[in-house]
């Protein structure tokens, strides 16, 4: 923010770069589509997470320029990183012990009461450890 | 070269770079506020995801993987043409910058046809959360959470888009008018901020959506 009071040329990307990345981001959503086809359990869920993980970091780095323009942009960036965590860990950590043993069967929905006459009869809950 | 008589310039700037510098960072500020408004759906999707394996893959494999593929990669190439029509707002082509705005209107038209048809193909098969919703089995009523959190998240997508539709019309609309040049191009880099925005959050709707609940059932 230093040099306000300079005039300095703005950074143009070429557009190598951006077609650069736009192969980048094709062959990894080939290979995100692709991984999803073969089971992996539960490292299905990461590696398709990652995938998009990198794919979102390419796109803010290079399509949006974060990587040329003002430093101060990172830090809005790194903040937004922040309090996404921030609501993910804490909301998640909260629903994910809360209800230890008060809602065992975690089928909340079906507990609510149905309407008498109603086509859809209540069932019980099912069971949906896995 | 001094650029303080430049008809863009506001009074409140000491030049077009303090101006340009100051536009984009408040765009940042706002796409902030537009990834914790996402945010909260994306957490509840985990959540309930989490609570309702079964019934979230179950319904993860009604939807159509490859129209949500071919629309992640329709989106990618409308982030290359938006990308693309800032480059030539730098370097002041205009016919260039109105055709690559063009080309990023109709892919992100593009975009939301097909969501129509995947939308109509819900609304046939009575997928739609709502007193018409039908899902045989036994895990109907959370496959209907999972179709409530797949409509809102990406109705709240494609309304991002629509939006970003008629700020790319405005754009055009300037750009016709040279308003823009190798000086003054801030609206087109924050309009391309925004779609690109709106590209990442469909690189994580795709997969949370379409993608990982496709092996679930397995175990």
């Amino acid at each position: 923010m230093a040099d306000h009071h300079e005039e300095h040329e703005h950074h143009i990307v070429p557009l190598k770069v951006y077609f650069l990345i736009f192969g980048l981001l094709l062959v990894f959503t080939a290979l995100t589509v692709g991984a999803a086809f073969v089971d992996m359990g539960v490292l299905n869920n990461v590696v398709a997470l990652t995938i998009a993980s990198i794919k979102a970091s390419v796109v803010v780095l290079y399509f949006m320029h974060a990587r040329y323009g003002n430093k101060v942009n990172l830090v809005v960036i790194g903040g937004t990183i922040f309090w996404l965590l921030l609501l993910f860990v804490l909301l998640g950590g909260d629903y994910a012990t809360r209800d230890m043993g008060v809602f065992p069967d975690r089928d909340p929905i079906s507990s609510t009461v149905t309407e008498p006459g109603s086509k859809d009869v209540k069932e019980p809950a099912t069971e949906h450890a896995k | 070269m001094h650029n303080h008589g430049h008809p863009a310039l506001q009074h409140h700037f000491d030049n077009l770079t303090h101006q340009r510098e100051s536009t984009t960072l408040g765009m940042w500020v706002f796409l902030t506020t537009e990834v914790m408004f996402f945010g909260g759906l994306f957490i509840s999707y985990i959540i309930y995801r989490s609570w309702f394996p079964v019934a979230f893959a179950e319904a993860s494999n009604d939807l159509d993987i490859y129209l949500g593929a071919i629309n992640t990669v329709v989106l990618i190439a409308s982030s290359l043409t938006m990308a693309m029509a800032v480059y030539y707002s730098q370097v002041n082509k205009r016919n260039l910058l109105m055709i690559f705005l063009i080309l990023t209107m109709v892919l992100g038209t593009t975009f939301l046809v097909i969501k129509g048809f995947e939308y109509h193909h819900k609304y046939e098969l009575h997928h739609i959360p709502g007193p018409n919703f039908v899902y045989e089995g036994p895990e109907s009523k959370h496959v209907q959470l999972f179709f409530s959190l797949y409509f809102a998240m990406t109705g709240l997508h494609a309304f991002h888009m629509i939006i970003g539709f008629g700020l790319l019309l405005m754009l055009l609309y300037q750009a016709f008018k040279g308003k823009f040049d190798e000086k003054y191009n801030s609206p087109v880099e924050i309009v391309g901020l925004y779609w690109h925005f709106v590209d990442i959050i469909w690189i994580f709707l795709f997969p949370l959506l379409y993608l990982i609940g496709r092996h679930a059932h397995h175990g």
